[in-house]
């Protein structure tokens, strides 16, 4: 029987971080070189961990996809990063962060946990500043904030619109210094394809050298999947293009429990899809929200320049439904009113499919200069992609799929049910609930990395007796080597005559359409019998190209795309049982007349964690349930009226 | 809606690191004015696995110009024709139908070819290895705001910090140099007064990294600024000899 035991610990919200970290167990630093942690994936959670620990003293192996360390996806977030440091005195504290952090998540995230990544997020700041990330100052010299979705102070921090690239450029050489210390070792264009249990305990994993297609064995004392989030599942979205849920997916089929699959974030301000080739899509950074105002014509249909279209026409949707949030209500609410406005026939360009999001205004007060200056960049970007002058008229932005909520379960100490083996950043799904505040991925990726795991993976090893090695030719070894080797010679072996990207692109169609801003129970059901039977295809029809011994990212692509079948599936059954709307789960059959989400408290508070049984024609996967225990806020519905 | 262009595209095909290469041609129809250069090779690619034959394989990621996994040099330019762009980023619309193309991966013995447009650049994670960092450990840094930066100094070393290690500089220069990347690097860090405290150890370490890497020497060429797609400016270079002389003449 599965224990869903979180770990919270005891005592008053604000005391249960320092309260553990004075009752966790420690390895004495002569100690900690007798112990080989594994992690895999150096974005920020993964980077800032293998940093960490090689300091600590551990010695680390970490693993990257890419061809190198300093080009996981993290480095693609824009924005910011929050932290309660209140330098604005706008009223913010660590209190005011955990909570809007809560209701954001509507109230489907653990407070514990909330409160503790609240409470590391000033050490954050510290930490990015003393390794030279390059915040934006004022001309005081002191750090500049700027406000995002969710919030009423301004608690964000940022570097132009790279937030992300530099403060995983300050993890990455972190990390490269511990590389050259000797305290880590380094392996890139590396994919993890299984995890190695031994006597219940994660003692290993299995990867393939991208180069060569060798497959690896890899031993260690515990592993990290600091793996990133699954949004790739619906083909296009905003993430890189080697971004899979593979790792957490195998891991989940070796019995880790998979929490809150169905829970996923689509962003409000992305440039609308232009054709089928499309590869993915591309997010102007929500920090945009702060000056631009979103809008659409109210007349439908309406082919107007929108320039043409006077002030009296348009229709500031969410400044009227939200007075008091506007423009900044968070991101679920603004893509499920973008994708109000478009069923409406309200949509702005040739497909319909896009609003309005207009700096004119902004310009106006500001001046042009001062808006380059706040997001040249991002101007930039969207002047090339588009083809259109964001300066001289309003951009044409639509919602895509961004951040995965759900994720591997873990505990209070970022440990999945399987001992040993621990999840952090976009990979778990702790922090966010159901839906995920701007300027706070980066935030929980850095909070698990730096602060968080250092502590509680101490706590782990130190029963872990020091030294133990059960060897790579230990059959749980072979077994798991031979289960990769065989499923990438059965890809191979098909030889059909649909290619990867075309069958990956159809089961994003069935995703988005049936499982993303809005979902109803026929639709779900729908998805389910679509995606069995696409799936059915593409074990017996799917062109893999290449050869197994050679770099061939077609077969590494034709194994996420597999997994992505089966993790759809899942998505669909979560979103399924959960009768209610919450956050970014919109079920039509519960919500008001206005479209706000219907949570149902009373029987659908808690984290749905599937744990897999067997995978044979059909997915079976059996329901546990982390009821959610609210001690220290009220649950409210959430207005942001 | 667009009208769809034909390109005429000659790549670099190289089974593996020892294999010899080639160039092979092929002619696309289908190419829309709104895809992005990579989005036009995906096109071929699934052209050719419709017919049986291997894809080409080039390197690349979050297509939104920021990792800097992409590297190709287009028609004897990095990253092609588009100023301050990375090939992800460049759009279709920048050509004409008929127009040809020539795609081959970067050319310097310090970036082996893996496969096709492929390459190592490894050498670029040792450059950073050597001292491309603060030496801070995690939990020992003080109050954020405790030390002001000038906004100037602070924006300056953002520019440099910009760089996101896609190796055009390399590419670009006739002496395969890769000073523009180690001296964004130590730029960035040295106007910066938590990076100032190690400039010296910084810039001998990380420029005899660089010369054991097999790169080549500077001369003045500017072809690495010009391509850059983060726009860093050469003027970094000077800086780094400068750092570099001065520590060295220091002992």
């Amino acid at each position: 029987m599965i224990s869903l035991d979180a770990k919270i610990p005891e005592g008053p919200l604000e005391q249960k971080w320092s309260r553990h970290k004075k009752e966790m167990k420690l390895v004495a630093p002569n100690n900690r070189r007798k112990y080989e942690v594994i992690i895999v994936g150096t974005g920020l959670a993964g980077g800032a961990a293998a940093a960490s620990m090689a300091e600590m003293g551990y010695k680390v192996k970490s693993f990257c996809i890419q061809d190198s360390a300093r080009r996981a996806h993290s480095i693609a977030a824009q924005g910011g990063i929050n932290a309660a440091k209140n330098y604005p005195n706008d009223g913010d504290s660590v209190w005011r962060l955990f909570y809007d952090t809560i209701k954001g998540g509507d109230y489907r995230s653990r407070e514990a946990n909330v409160y503790r990544l609240a409470e590391v997020s000033n050490n954050i700041i510290d930490q990015a500043v003393a390794q030279g990330v390059p915040f934006a100052r004022e001309y005081s010299g002191l750090l500049a904030n700027r406000s995002f979705g969710g919030a009423q102070v301004s608690r964000t921090f940022y570097a132009r619109g790279q937030t992300g690239q530099q403060l995983l450029l300050g993890a990455y050489q972190a990390m490269m210094r511990q590389v050259e210390l000797g305290g880590i070792e380094y392996y890139t264009r590396h994919e993890m394809l299984e995890v190695v249990i031994i006597d219940g305990k994660a003692r290993g994993i299995i990867t393939r050298d991208l180069v060569t297609g060798e497959i690896c064995r890899h031993e260690a004392d515990a592993v990290i999947l600091a793996t990133g989030g699954y949004g790739n599942v619906f083909y296009l979205s905003t993430n890189a293009k080697n971004s899979n849920v593979t790792a957490a997916w195998r891991a989940h089929k070796k019995g880790a429990l998979f929490a809150n699959p169905s829970f996923v974030q689509v962003h409000p301000t992305c440039i609308p899809v232009s054709g089928d080739y499309q590869s993915k899509l591309t997010l102007m950074s929500e920090s945009l929200r702060n000056d631009g105002r979103v809008w659409v014509s109210r007349k439908k249909g309406d082919d107007r320049h929108p320039n043409d279209i006077p002030e009296d026409e348009r229709f500031y949707y969410l400044e009227e439904k939200y007075p008091s949030f506007g423009n900044l209500v968070p991101r679920d609410v603004a893509s499920r009113n973008a994708k109000v406005v478009c069923d409406q026939g309200l949509g702005a360009g040739k497909t319909g499919l896009a609003v309005y999001l207009d700096f004119r205004d902004a310009i106006a007060r500001d001046g042009k200069d001062v808006i380059a200056a706040k997001y040249g960049n991002l101007f930039d970007m969207y002047a090339n992609i588009a083809g259109e002058d964001p300066y001289s008229q309003p951009m044409r932005i639509f919602p895509a799929v961004h951040y995965t909520m759900g994720g591997l379960w873990v505990d209070y100490n970022l440990m999945t049910n399987i001992p040993g083996l621990f999840a952090a950043g976009e990979a778990n799904f702790s922090d966010h609930g159901a839906n995920r505040l701007g300027a706070s991925a980066l935030m929980q990726g850095l909070s698990d990395g730096y602060f968080v795991l250092p502590s509680t993976i101490g706590n782990y090893l130190a029963d872990v007796q020091p030294g133990t090695r059960y060897g790579t030719d230990h059959e749980a070894f072979e077994t798991a080597a031979k289960q990769a080797q065989d499923s990438i010679d059965r890809l191979l072996n098909i030889n059909g005559k649909r290619t990867i990207i075309d069958f990956h692109r159809t089961l994003g169609r069935i995703v988005w359409d049936k499982i993303g801003i809005s979902r109803t129970k026929e639709g779900l059901e729908e998805a389910i019998a679509d995606i069995r039977s696409l799936r059915d295809e593409f074990w017996t029809n799917v062109y893999v190209p290449g050869e197994k011994n050679n770099y061939n990212k077609y077969l590494e692509f034709a194994g996420r795309v597999a997994d992505f079948f089966e993790l759809a599936e899942l998505m669909a059954m979560d979103a399924l049982d959960r009768d209610e709307s919450c956050g970014c789960h919109l079920r039509e059959e519960f919500q008001t007349e206005e479209g706000e989400a219907i949570r149902n408290d009373e029987e659908f508070n808690y984290v749905s964690a599937w744990e897999f049984k067997d995978r044979n024609g059909v997915l079976e996967e059996e329901l546990h349930k982390e009821v959610l225990n609210f001690e220290f806020v009220e649950l409210k519905q959430r207005s942001y009226k | 809606m667009s009208t769809n262009m034909t390109i005429h595209l000659r790549y670099w095909r190289q089974s593996g690191p020892t294999a010899k290469g080639y160039f092979e041609d092929r002619t696309l129809s289908t190419v829309n004015e709104h895809m992005s250069f990579l989005e036009m090779l995906d096109v071929l690619n699934e052209e050719l696995q419709l017919e049986g034959k291997d894809p080409v394989e080039f390197d690349y990621d979050c297509r939104e110009g920021i990792c800097g996994s992409c590297n190709l040099v287009i028609n004897g330019q990095a990253h092609g024709p588009k100023k301050g762009t990375a090939c992800c980023q460049l759009h279709m619309r920048n050509y004409s139908d008929g127009d040809h193309i020539t795609i081959e991966p970067p050319r310097a013995s310090a970036f082996p070819v893996i496969k096709d447009l492929v390459v190592d650049r490894s050498a670029f994670d040792r450059i950073i290895e050597a001292g491309g960092y603060v030496s801070v450990k995690t939990g020992s840094a003080q109050e954020a705001n405790a030390r002001p930066i000038p906004k100037k100094d602070a924006d300056l070393a953002f520019d440099y910090a910009a760089c996101i290690g896609c190796g055009a500089c390399v590419a670009a220069c006739p002496n395969a140099s890769a000073s523009l990347f180690t001296s964004a690097k130590i730029s960035h860090l040295s106007h910066l007064p938590q990076g100032d405290v190690e400039r010296s150890n910084r810039v001998v370490a990380m420029v005899e990294q660089m010369e054991e890497e097999g790169f080549g020497d500077c001369s003045n060429f500017g072809e690495c600024e010009a391509v850059c797609p983060k726009e860093i400016s050469i003027a970094a270079i000077a800086d780094m000899r400068r750092d570099y002389a001065r520590a060295v003449l220091q002992g």
